[in-house]
């Protein structure tokens, strides 16, 4: 019997334990995609719901564990007991612990709607709208372009938004279903092909932010991440502007042979986009008009350095498991048209000169 | 009488008589036994997951072996244990629980079980024939279409759940049959134990949800097979329509596999409390409510993909308003124990976890329930940790419950309490190291379903504890093994009644004959076996009175092959379905299809005992 009273204490210590922790996981804000560490008012709202539903679950949970465990504890037989009383039921307790429920989900139901319907309407329509596409396994950003109203400016993976400005971003995806999460800064909106959701997000603090996927969307999901870069609104508008121009032309003569193999033999052009380039128009991959000028490679999955970049070219399945680019480019496909060091070299030189 | 193709087999023995049983006992087991089994898979698929995750950037599995992993653990144990595993103890139960001799249809009852086994191998058996399914247990379109998954994965997924959706169909139909038909005289439905009322409307719930999760395969199917465009992207399909079908399949069948647990655990706490359940009526009504309302959630699964505010909010009230009936049920259980003389035996502990683990589910299930929140937790591993809470800490305690219960009127024999309680320590804390700290990788960010993580992200402590947390709980279930084995040959004798409970299974031999009941039990209470043994009313007949049989041989129908070869069919001829693309594939999915309908012609001309041999027992 001892061992008994043994269990039910360390089931407390187990409960207490785990309400402990769980305030410690608060506590972590630090972690890149901790939900704790808000720094938008859409995250901040769901933020505040949470705790709120959180405190309301504590209690009820608390309440029934305790009656519960004082209930197993009290009423333990003991050889030799007669049979208690053959109670059948109670009408008003019945009322009540129907009633006292549906007043606390009342208490939590009421800012949940309130909530549901702040964040789905954008407080500015007519502000900055971004369109963002998901595509296996990978994001695309389209902007409108800072000059002229019927150009775009196309980037991936890595999303600039002015800081303290409410900006929208329309959602859709290429082919299957992903998810678009910032955890910082919102809650996740679905990306799904032939249906156009939409999300608004503000940052109010400047930096650099996690995003990933959170559809499970094929064998690359994983690592299907981009990132958020907050500027201030005249570094934002310093960095579109850059965007908008075309990619630039090199003349460094290791650059212009990337180029010319990028535009020719090793036929990068038939899936990456580059602005100003006759040949490159491919829309399969990302465009890298200014990939040199990205922090990140692959989706957010690497540094963008050259010997990253190196390791991509060479070998994106070292990279990133799965990724298209390995299935369907020629290079990686037919062995007879694999890229020598110096080509890659080659390559490596004009991608980072795009900036 | 003559049209019969084969004649009944007549006593047949050894492996005979059990591919040949009618009888519901057997049946119960021969599910128990497969369901276990499955459960035992499902788990050794969740051990490579957990040893994946151990650490960041491990590299044990590939992703895409990794995929298969997730989805094949999620759907086998949904479909193959937990939903099987209650089978058992409907078959097991609910005739002895109504005072019947079987069920009404008893060798629909064994085509639902060979249906089942079919449709378990022929899933399990994708592993081996150029892997599993990968597209999560949900599949959601259009990552099932062949533009996205060219393999025979998915093939493989949709015909097995077909065949499986048969399976549950067949059994459901028989159980609801049986349940009004065949209650024993005085059984009234308001009479009924909470166990029966839980089946019956898990079996009602069955029937309306599978044909909508049908139909849905049904689509995907011919997407892949035919070329048709219900969720061809390309071709303006509409991924969504799939979450639709999907979920208001799904979310009921998330009752089905509570139910039945919320079942077993108002037997076990009355029992063992020795009181009535408390609030019986509202009990069965919180029941039956449940069962309504789960038709109106199914959108908290979509709350992400952008219905708007309005369905958002309105699916949200309507999911936090499923949890007051759920709520007044465990108010029910606690206050049943209250004032009580409760023994602790395994079986209770088990259901106090329930009670316990269940609470924590619902709770996290609230807070998602609130979709404005949810935005962050949806697709994380806080809705892994929920889910776990509720199917495992729910679920499977329940079943665990129900298993050191009935077990010494299955077998005659009680399980080792010393080892039970070892069990029961040892899953209940490896169940909770396992997922609680689940809960702080969602809301630390962590993704569901991603192979790998990177070691700065802060996940990997959790992810450590809850793989160690795995070893807990596959020691625990070892354990559990180890007694049902060491009880089953040599666990201490138990008589009819080892828990003093109160139902009428309990009041024949363990295990109980095969014709269940010698005379037809007359009930007049909830607690008819109670009733018996604390106040003289006598379940017994006076002779010549109400609903029995003449006193000398009790008819029971004979075994029969046609409920295994009009499985055998279905089984063939899925396989045949999934290599349709090519003339053999057409060709034996066309003897499937023949084998099956022979069988069918064949049973229902079957006479119901062979003229020549009279009287079966
Ligand atoms: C079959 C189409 C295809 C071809 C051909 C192709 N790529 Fe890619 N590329 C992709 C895709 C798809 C991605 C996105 C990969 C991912 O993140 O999953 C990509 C990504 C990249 C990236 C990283 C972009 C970023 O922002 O993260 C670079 C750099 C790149 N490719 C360079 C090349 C070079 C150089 C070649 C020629 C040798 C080439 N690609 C050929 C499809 C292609
Ligand atoms: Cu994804
Ligand atoms: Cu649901």
């Amino acid at each position: 019997m001892w061992l008994m009273g043994y269990r039910i204490q360390s089931k407390y210590v187990v409960v207490m334990a785990f309400l402990f922790l769980l305030v410690f996981t608060g506590c972590t804000p630090s972690h890149h995609m901790s939900t704790f560490d808000t720094h938008g008012p859409v995250a901040r709202s769901q933020l505040v719901l949470f705790y709120w539903i959180f405190w309301a679950a504590v209690f009820v949970f608390v309440t029934v564990s305790i009656a519960l465990f004082y209930t197993v504890l009290k009423y333990r037989r003991r050889s030799g007991d007669p049979d208690p009383p053959q109670i059948h039921g109670h009408t008003k307790l019945e009322i009540a612990w129907t009633i006292i429920p549906s007043i606390i989900l009342i208490v939590v139901a009421v800012p949940t709607v309130i909530t549901i319907f702040d964040n789905a309407n954008s407080p500015e329509p007519s502000a900055l709208t971004i369109e963002a596409k998901g595509h296996q396994w990978w994001f695309e950003f389209t902007y409108p372009h800072p000059e002229e109203p019927d150009k775009k400016v196309v980037t991936a993976n890595e999303l600039h938004i002015p800081v303290d400005e409410v900006v929208n971003v329309n959602l859709e995806s290429k082919d299957v279903i992903h998810s678009f999460w910032i955890p910082k800064i919102a809650g996740k909106v679905d990306m799904v092909p032939n249906h156009t959701n939409t999300i608004w997000i503000k940052a109010d603090e400047t930096g650099e932010y996690y995003g990933q996927c959170a559809e499970f969307c094929g064998v690359a999901h994983a690592k299907m991440k981009f990132r958020v870069i907050v500027q201030t609104k005249e570094q934002f508008e310093a960095w579109l502007k850059v965007q908008a121009l075309p990619g630039l032309e090199s003349a460094d003569p290791l650059a212009v042979e990337g180029r010319n193999l990028f535009e020719g033999d090793a036929r990068c052009w038939t899936c990456h986009k580059v602005e100003g380039s006759k040949r490159s128009r491919g829309t399969t991959g990302p465009n890298l008009t200014h990939f040199g000028s990205r922090n990140h490679l692959a989706a957010g999955v690497i540094e963008n350095t050259q010997d990253n970049l190196r390791k991509w070219i060479q070998d994106p399945e070292s990279i990133k498991q799965g990724t298209i680019m390995y299935r369907d480019a020629q290079v990686y496909t037919d062995p007879d048209k694999s890229l020598t060091e110096s080509q890659v070299s080659a390559l490596v030189a004009y991608l980072a000169s795009l900036d | 009488m003559t049209t019969s193709i084969l004649s009944r087999p007549i006593h047949p023995t050894g492996l005979w008589a059990w591919l040949t049983t009618i009888d519901h006992k057997r049946i119960g087991i021969l599910y128990g036994v497969t369901a276990f089994i499955m459960f035992l898979s499902g788990g050794i698929e969740a051990m490579y997951i957990r040893l994946q995750l151990a650490a960041p950037e491990q590299e044990l599995v590939s992703p895409e072996i990794y995929s298969q992993l997730f989805t094949m653990h999620g759907t086998t144990m949904i479909f193959l244990a937990i939903m099987p595993m209650g089978a058992a103890f409907f078959n097991y139960l609910i005739p002895l629980q109504i005072g019947a001799r079987d069920v009404a249809f008893p060798r629909l009852n064994a085509f639902s079980y060979w249906t089942f086994l079919g449709g378990a191998v022929m899933l399990k058996s994708s592993w081996f024939l150029g892997g599993a399914p990968n597209a999560g247990w949900f599949g959601y379109a259009p990552i099932t279409s062949s533009a996205y998954n060219p393999g025979h994965g998915i093939d493989f997924w949709i015909l097995s759940l077909q065949i499986l959706g048969i399976a549950s169909l067949a059994a459901a139909f028989n159980f609801i049959v049986t349940i009004i038909n065949l209650r024993a005289p005085g059984m009234s439905l308001m009479r009924m134990p909470i166990f029966t009322w839980m089946t019956f409307v898990t079996s009602i719930l069955l029937i309306l949800a599978f044909p909508v999760i049908t139909v849905a395969l049904i689509e995907v199917m011919f997407d892949r097979f035919f070329g048709t465009n219900f969720f061809n992207v390309g071709a303006g399909g509409q991924p969504l329509l799939w979450q639709h079908l999907f979920w208001v399949f799904g979310h009921p069948e998330v009752y089905i596999l509570i139910l039945p647990a919320l079942g077993i655990i108002a037997e076990v706490i009355p029992t063992f409390s020795k009181k009535p359940l408390f609030g019986y009526p509202v009990v069965v009504l919180s029941g039956v409510v449940i069962g309504f309302m789960g038709w109106m959630v199914w959108s908290h699964h979509m709350f992400t993909v952008g219905l708007g505010p309005v369905a958002n909010s309105v699916f949200a009230v309507t999911t936090m308003a499923i949890a007051v009936p759920t709520g007044v049920k465990i108010f029910n259980y606690i206050a049943t124990m209250w004032k009580g003389s409760i023994s602790l035996t395994t079986s209770m502990l088990y259901a106090i976890g329930f009670i316990f683990l269940f609470v924590i589910g619902g709770l996290s299930g609230v807070m998602h329930s609130s979709a404005a929140s949810d935005a962050q937790q949806q697709d994380t591993y806080f809705i892994v940790a929920h889910l776990h809470y509720v199917l495992f800490g729910g679920s499977i305690m329940a079943l665990g419950s129900g298993i050191y219960y009935w077990f010494p009127k299955m077998t005659g024999r009680l399980m080792d309490e010393k080892l039970g309680k070892l069990n029961f320590l040892l899953v209940f804390i490896g169940m909770n190291v396992t997922f609680f700290p689940m809960h702080f990788l969602g809301l630390d960010g962590m993704p569901r379903r991603i192979y790998t993580y990177d070691s700065d992200m802060g996940w990997n402590l959790w992810n450590a504890v809850s793989s160690v947390g795995y070893l807990i709980l596959a020691l625990g279930v070892l354990i559990l093994i180890v007694n049902i084995i060491w009880s089953v040959l040599s666990g201490e004798k138990a008589d009819g009644d080892p828990w003093d409970a109160r139902t009428l299974e309990w009041s024949m031999s363990s295990p109980p004959p095969e014709y269940n009941f010698e005379h037809i039990p007359i009930v007049h209470g909830i607690d008819p076996y109670w009733e018996q043994k604390r106040e003289g009313l006598s379940t017994v007949p006076i002779s010549g009175g109400s609903g029995d049989d003449d006193s000398h041989g009790i008819h029971l129908p004979q075994p029969s092959y046609w409920p295994l070869l009009a499985s055998l069919g279905l089984f063939v001829s899925g396989y045949g379905l999934v290599y349709l693309s090519s003339s053999i594939g057409l060709v034996v999915s066309i003897i499937g299809a023949a084998i099956t309908m022979v069988a069918v012609y064949a049973w229902s001309f079957e006479p119901v005992n062979d003229p020549d041999e009279g009287e079966g027992h």
